[in-house]
């Protein structure tokens, strides 16, 4: 018997950016029937890699071949022609439109026209082979995260995608949407397809995947079949390096309230808007805050943050009520802030480092006096962060955009914890960050605790969740469907919470 | 066949902010040339006259610093705004408000000689600001384009000054739709003898450090620099963008009124219809040539005072029509928006074989 063509082979594949080689002389081969899970630490070069494959960039070397033939790819619309379908963290979706109008986008018919029966007719195929249906012409904008996920994986496939590259797709699921994606895979792999799983999560990427692929700095650290021995902490070594623990979290020592909220609505008609949301935070304590992405989640982030006033409801900072919400009036009661967006709303990309690791504090005494900035003080000031909090930059002058994603975390934790905040509020705060970075994070966050001080952590990562919190609290449609102490959570209970289902004592 | 594609640079290398205004202005020239063959003319004898007429002589020199001076302020205004993202196409309408108030101001009788002059620079500065600060507050408070309601906003005063110069501000002694003319004592002083080098220019000069000293060592420059790079960050991190881009129309109306009052002062001593030959919109193109750095605004706005002044000298002796200073101005702003792309993006070319 002849061995089989691989589907899709990378020989050699280069990448630089000036002197970082983000790829350099990486081979992949991925057979049909294939599952591979590609890991790495972030800037390993697994994003480059993807997108050498998907055409954004063009290699400095090495060959693409599609079952056994070299190909080009120098676009998006190359890939998709030669079978290469990719699924990115963030949608690219028209929400205002359906969802056949979305399958249409960029495959006209004959003379121009929209080819809405041929759509058709690919949106029953992919149903009847793979079991990923959704209504036609339901508007995106009502979709859930999962649904408009599995919009973008049938969009791939009504273009006749035989390689699927998902980018951290689990990210934003239930674990329940995330089984259901995952026999999707796995019918895609029965029907001799092949896919590409990019992931932080360890534990989804063995449940999955066939084969492992590890990036370490831009060159392939390992090859292998993803059999049950091969443990997690083998795989972190390979990522980073080196073995990671995760922290050690003593037990809790739990003290009076410092953050409040009661009954808190907020208006406008989104799916998340908070309709009587109460929760208190502890001092010593952190607090998890599970759900659905959309659920109300983002609204209670900006609750606290001072960056949207609620309707009705009590909110209290350290016992005193927060009349007229701001950044800068919860910034005063003692709240540090991380936000989900790092880049949008955390740090200014375009700017130095150190203009985003002073923005909330420039008018303070130790940054500027009579209107003008003490530019030595700053500087000073965040070269001590960066030394304390290791974050890897030339210096306090490079654009604040060039910092990976770990790094520009450290920058937020270390502008926010400089001044001791009482209370701590995160949100996503490992999203995209490699394990080494997202244990630092984790253990800022223990420290923080151990000092008595309140964190609240929203996270989408159940596996962060119960790692760090004394309790879990899970949102559903803008309200708090429970609180789990951490001793009687389970992933069940949790998963159920944040489908809506109401606890049955 | 080669392809040309454009990936996005991980850093810009220094010498490539300061080369690419130089190579957007030398391939504006280049790009002109062809319309000076056009007109039947030698390109190096057209350019020669076109710069060094300019620059020539002791008292061209000098008239080419009176006619950067209005497209300092005005290049330093739309610097402030575009800073913050406030889009001020304004600039134009600012600087008749100021002119206005100066001409004004200037031809009080009541007030005391010696404080005419600083009433005009100062009344100038307020007009332009107040009239900067509607459509800022349009947007900070009811989010209208700043674009559309900045640029119509200088058709609005421009036909305003119009109507007054037509009836009540007609000048009675020469009867021309233009105001009296400012007293004596209001007439800005003239720095050198002979020349027409007055107070205005050296002020225009002062302002050029000052709006740099305010982008680069303030925390007003800091907020505005913030504001205008991501305003959900400034948001976030507690500061009030409304307040910011307010404070930065007010600045920036008040340096375009202070080109007018400085037109008025030292020039022109009254307002009438050409007061401005679009000063305003030619201050966006230097802000851009600059960088929206206030210390590129100099040069910039010398570059284009030299186009103009030498553009006379050029048609007179080539018989180049005289517009070709327009076109060369319009194809800055073109050009240099195109070197912006490559601050940002670099360019591969790829040999590409066919499939």
């Amino acid at each position: 018997m002849q061995p089989p063509v691989p589907l899709l082979e990378m020989r050699g594949i280069c990448k630089y950016f000036g002197s970082v080689k983000a790829n350099e002389n990486v081979d992949l081969t991925l057979f049909p029937g294939d599952i591979l899970g590609l890991l790495g630490e972030n800037g390993a070069g697994k994003t480059t890699l993807m997108n050498v494959l998907f055409g954004v960039y063009s290699p400095d070397g090495g060959r693409i071949l599609i079952e056994g033939r070299p190909v080009r790819i120098r676009s998006s619309a190359d890939a998709l022609r030669h079978g290469v379908g990719m699924v990115h963290q963030h949608f690219h979706l028209v929400p205002c439109h359906t969802v056949i109008e979305n399958l249409m986008v960029g495959r006209p018919g004959r003379s121009g026209r929209l080819d809405r029966r041929g759509t058709l007719d690919g949106m029953a195929e992919v149903e009847r082979r793979f079991g990923l249906a959704l209504a036609p012409d339901a508007l995106v904008s009502e979709l859930t995260i999962g649904e408009q996920q599995r919009l973008e994986i049938i969009k791939a496939l009504v273009r006749g995608a035989r390689v699927l590259i998902l980018d951290e797709p689990t990210s934003t699921l239930t674990p329940q949407e995330t089984e259901g994606l995952f026999s999707a895979l796995r019918s895609m792999a029965a029907a001799h397809m092949g896919v590409i799983f990019i992931s932080h999560k360890l534990n989804e990427v063995r449940a999955i995947t066939n084969k492992l692929m590890i990036l370490r700095r831009g060159k392939v650290s390992a090859t292998l079949d993803n059999d049950q021995s091969i443990s997690r902490r083998r795989l972190a070594e390979l990522m980073c390096g080196r073995e990671i623990t995760p922290p050690a979290k003593p037990p809790a020592t739990r003290g009076e309230v410092l953050l409040e909220m009661r009954d808190i609505h907020t208006g406008g008609t989104s799916r998340g808007r908070l309709k009587g949301v109460s929760l208190q935070a502890h001092a010593g304590e952190i607090l998890g805050i599970a759900g659905v992405s959309g659920n109300g989640q983002l609204e209670l982030a900006e609750v606290i943050s001072g960056m949207l006033a609620p309707t009705t409801g009590v909110f209290r900072v350290s016992g005193r009520e927060v009349t007229r919400p701001s950044p800068r009036r919860v910034q005063q009661l003692g709240v540090g802030r991380i936000p989900e967006d790092r880049m949008g709303t955390g740090l200014i990309t375009t700017l130095p480092l150190a203009s985003s690791m002073v923005l909330p504090r420039i008018h303070e005494k130790r940054f500027s006096r009579g209107g003008f900035l003490r530019q030595g003080a700053i500087r000073d000031f965040v070269k001590e962060q960066m030394q304390r909090f290791d974050i890897r930059a030339p210096g306090p002058e490079v654009r604040t955009g060039t910092l990976s994603g770990g790094n520009l975390q450290k920058a937020l934790l270390a502008r926010e914890l400089a001044w001791d905040p009482l209370v701590l509020l995160a949100a996503q705060p490992t999203r995209g960050l490699d394990v080494a970075a997202a244990r630092f994070v984790h253990e800022q966050f223990l420290e923080l605790r151990r000092r008595g001080r309140a964190i609240i952590v929203i996270s989408e990562d159940l596996e962060e969740l119960f790692a760090l919190s004394d309790r879990i609290a899970v949102m559903f449609e803008g309200c708090i469907n429970g609180v789990v102490p951490i001793e009687e959570a389970t992933v069940q209970k949790i998963g159920m919470l944040m489908a809506g289902v109401k606890e049955a004592a | 066949m080669i392809a040309l594609r454009l990936e996005p640079r991980e850093h810009t290398p220094v010498w490539l902010n300061m080369l690419l205004p130089l190579l957007a202005v030398l391939a504006t020239l280049v790009i002109c040339s062809g319309l000076i063959k056009l007109a039947g003319a030698s390109v190096m004898a057209a350019y020669a006259k076109l710069f060094l007429s300019a620059l020539s002589t002791r008292f061209n020199l000098v008239e080419t610093a009176v006619k950067a001076t209005p497209l300092v302020f005005t290049g330093l205004a739309v610097t402030v705004a575009f800073r913050a993202k406030f889009w001020n196409i304004g600039a134009e309408g600012q600087l008749l408000a100021g002119a206005m108030a100066a001409a004004f101001i200037g031809a009080r009788q009541g007030l005391p000689a010696w404080s005419l002059v600083p009433a005009m620079i100062a009344g100038g500065a307020a007009a332009g600001a107040l009239w900067a600060v509607v459509p800022a507050a349009l947007k900070t408070r009811y989010k209208v384009d700043d674009v559309v309601t900045t640029l119509l906003l200088n058709f609005v005063i421009f036909y305003g000054m119009m109507a007054l110069l037509d009836g009540p501000w007609k000048d009675p002694l020469s009867g021309y739709p233009d105001s009296p003319d400012i007293r004596m004592a209001a007439e800005f002083p003239i720095l050198l003898k002979a020349t027409r080098l007055h107070l205005g220019v050296l002020i225009a000069a002062l302002c050029t450090p000052l709006v740099w000293l305010l982008m680069s060592k303030t925390t007003l420059g800091f907020s505005i620099t913030a504001v205008g790079e991501n305003p959900r960050a400034a948001s976030y991190a507690g500061m009030s963008i409304s307040g910011v881009i307010l404070l930065s129309a007010l600045i920036s109306g008040a340096l375009a009124g202070l080109a007018g009052a400085s037109e008025v002062g030292g020039l022109h001593f009254q307002v009438m219809a050409g007061i401005s030959p679009g000063y305003g919109y030619t201050g966006i193109v230097i802000a851009m040539l600059a960088r929206l750095n206030p210390l590129g605004v100099i040069p910039a706005a010398f570059f284009f005072a030299v186009i103009i002044t030498g553009a006379e000298a050029m048609s007179r002796a080539t018989g180049v029509p005289v517009f070709l200073a327009d076109v060369i101005q319009g194809t800055a702003l073109v050009t240099m928006l195109i070197a912006l792309l490559f601050n940002q993006y670099r360019v591969r070319l790829r040999r590409v074989s066919h499939e």
